[in-house]
């Protein structure tokens, strides 16, 4: 059990945290549209900034000046309230993800992580099933038929997904036997033995967790919340102006927090190869004091979780501009008929392997 | 009711495991985006970076002057009977005694203009020119206005300025500003 330090120095890293998750989600934005216009052999925006860098900037000022507008009848309370849920519960998910180990200046131990809490896993999911509710009161605030149809799907696609999401990360709770995203990101890296991420243990539940990962954040091919041909534009039809850029800012939050989850679950987190052997490196051959030394790797470490995370968002926005969406029956029957069973079949063939001593 | 024999009959032959898996598919479709991701781009920076015109493109019209800076133009108006699209007017004007240096003949256009809006850059007016006078530019394009009346081009912007200092770009005229920065990067 780790003792939570007084907050003061660690609110810094709090704030440095949200921040940090703010600004990513920022330029995922301009990301997309760059790496669109790449895998469309264009140029993309390039026009606000050097290399089009103040493009968000720019995006900014034109959803803040833009109308808002209200539709008739509309709940407007409940109508704000929606976006700013999503929003709020995409960034509430980023707290607990750990970005790096310990630092150590004298005696004073910072995480670099927002909050330390050993249900972490499960504040992670209980936070982002109520984004849920961010699509659908926006659905129903609307006071629009279509877009309440829009919503309802959306739920009902990102319940069906969540369960099968849970299952596949059962596997990985199986294996580490904590909830704690910090301990789970530790034991796949123990001094002195090989360094085995939980992809090597869990393929399978990999595969699956990253599917449901796709449908949880409403990304292509199950972007099917908000579809033009299907649905008029689905639940957020009826926003405008910066009500309407939460919503698809909060999607970009969350592509970051599931990216972080899916690197910290299975790609070893803040972890990498050969880490005490360089630490123990720096302390024999260079006279370093270990603290120091710890601190290097924990920095090196912190580098290498968002190189993970990075490599996972580019995967993202590569599927979006590959594949088509699916429809929406294929979807449910994906969900509900191959990713459940399959889910299922991955525990129980974990829970072999654990009693057969083989993981 | 069968009415050629060329109709095939199409056998839907059920998939094997590797396509009813799917993410062959996917991988494949992935390789070819990330192919693309590396490709030479399809577009240039426009306002930058300019692709080279066409031997044959005809742009924006040009009233030349002789070796002498003496306006061509006679206002003979071959080339408003030879538009097609009817764009080019003219007034027809006296040369006044004092004036040899300006206008090559005693006869030459007091006002000339060309609705930019109305032309087809056909380039017939330039054959049709006995004097060699008007000319359709290869390289300039009559330039985007916001106001319908800017689209009337007259002698202002169409005769070919005297000093280099007065040279137009895309068909604009140089304000004093820009010319002096023109002059000092050609110098």
């Amino acid at each position: 059990m780790i003792e939570l330090p007084a907050l003061g120095w660690q609110s810094i890293v709090i704030f440095i945290v949200f921040a940090l998750s703010l600004l990513i989600a920022t330029y995922c934005t301009y990301a997309e549209r760059v790496i669109a216009a790449f895998l469309q052999d264009r140029v993309g925006p390039d026009r606000a900034g050097p290399y089009g860098l103040a493009q968000p900037l720019a995006d900014a000022v034109k959803m803040f000046t833009k109308e808002e507008f209200f539709p008739g009848g509309a709940n407007k309370a409940l109508f704000v309230f929606g976006p700013c849920l999503a929003m709020i519960t995409a960034l509430m998910s980023s707290a607990v993800i750990p970005f790096g180990n310990i630092m150590n200046f004298g005696n004073n131990l910072f995480f670099l992580q927002g909050i330390e809490v050993n249900i972490g896993m499960l504040w992670v999911f209980g936070v982002v099933s109520l984004g849920v509710y961010g699509v659908m009161i926006g659905g129903w605030a609307s006071n629009n038929k279509f877009s309440l149809l829009g919503a309802i799907r959306a739920a009902s696609q990102n319940i069906s997904y969540e369960l099968a999401m849970g299952m596949a990360l059962i596997a990985v709770l199986m294996i580490s036997g904590t909830l704690s995203l910090r301990d789970i990101t530790l034991q796949q890296s123990v001094a002195g033995e090989w360094h085995v991420w939980n992809i090597v243990k869990q393929p399978l539940g990999f595969i699956i967790f990253l599917v449901c990962a796709f449908a949880e954040t409403n990304r292509t091919p199950f972007d099917l919340p908000e579809c033009e041909t299907e649905l008029v534009g689905g639940y957020h039809t009826e926003y405008s102006s910066m009500k309407l850029g939460l919503y698809l800012f909060s999607e970009y939050v969350n592509i970051f927090v599931v990216s972080a989850v899916m690197s910290v679950l299975y790609f070893g987190g803040f972890n990498f190869p050969f880490q005490y052997e360089l630490r123990d490196w720096f302390v024999s051959n260079q006279g370093w004091e270990l603290a120091s030394a710890q601190n290097l790797i924990t920095l090196l470490g912190t580098v290498g979780l968002f190189l993970k995370i990075f490599a996972f968002i580019f995967f993202f926005m590569w599927i979006r501009w590959t594949l088509p969406r699916f429809r929406y029956d294929q979807l449910m029957r994906l969900g509900w008929t191959i990713l459940i069973p399959l889910a299922i079949f991955n525990i129980v063939l974990t829970g072999g392997l654990i009693l057969a001593g083989v993981i | 009711m069968q009415l050629t024999n060329r109709a095939k009959k199409l056998e839907k032959k059920p998939m094997t495991l590797a396509e009813r898996a799917y993410l062959p598919a996917i991988f494949q479709g992935l390789s070819i985006t990330m192919r693309h991701f590396f490709m030479k781009k399809a577009t240039v920076r426009y306002p930058e970076e300019v692709r080279p015109f066409s031997n044959t493109f005809r742009g924006l019209h040009v009233l030349k002057r002789d070796e002498q800076g003496r306006e061509r133009c006679t206002a003979c108006g071959l080339c408003a009977v030879a538009c097609p699209a009817e764009a080019i007017t003219m007034v027809a004007g006296e040369r006044k005694k004092g004036e040899e240096g300006l206008y090559r003949e005693e006869k030459y256009a007091i006002s000339y203009e060309i609705n930019m809006l109305r032309c087809i850059f056909c380039g017939l007016c330039e054959e049709a020119c006995p004097k060699a006078a008007i000319y359709l530019q290869p390289d300039k394009m009559a330039p985007p206005r916001y106001e319908r009346d800017e689209f009337i081009y007259g002698k202002d912007r169409l005769v070919e300025p005297v000093s280099p200092d007065e040279r137009s770009v895309r068909g604009i005229q140089l304000t004093a500003d820009q010319a002096t920065t023109l002059r000092t990067r050609l110098a």
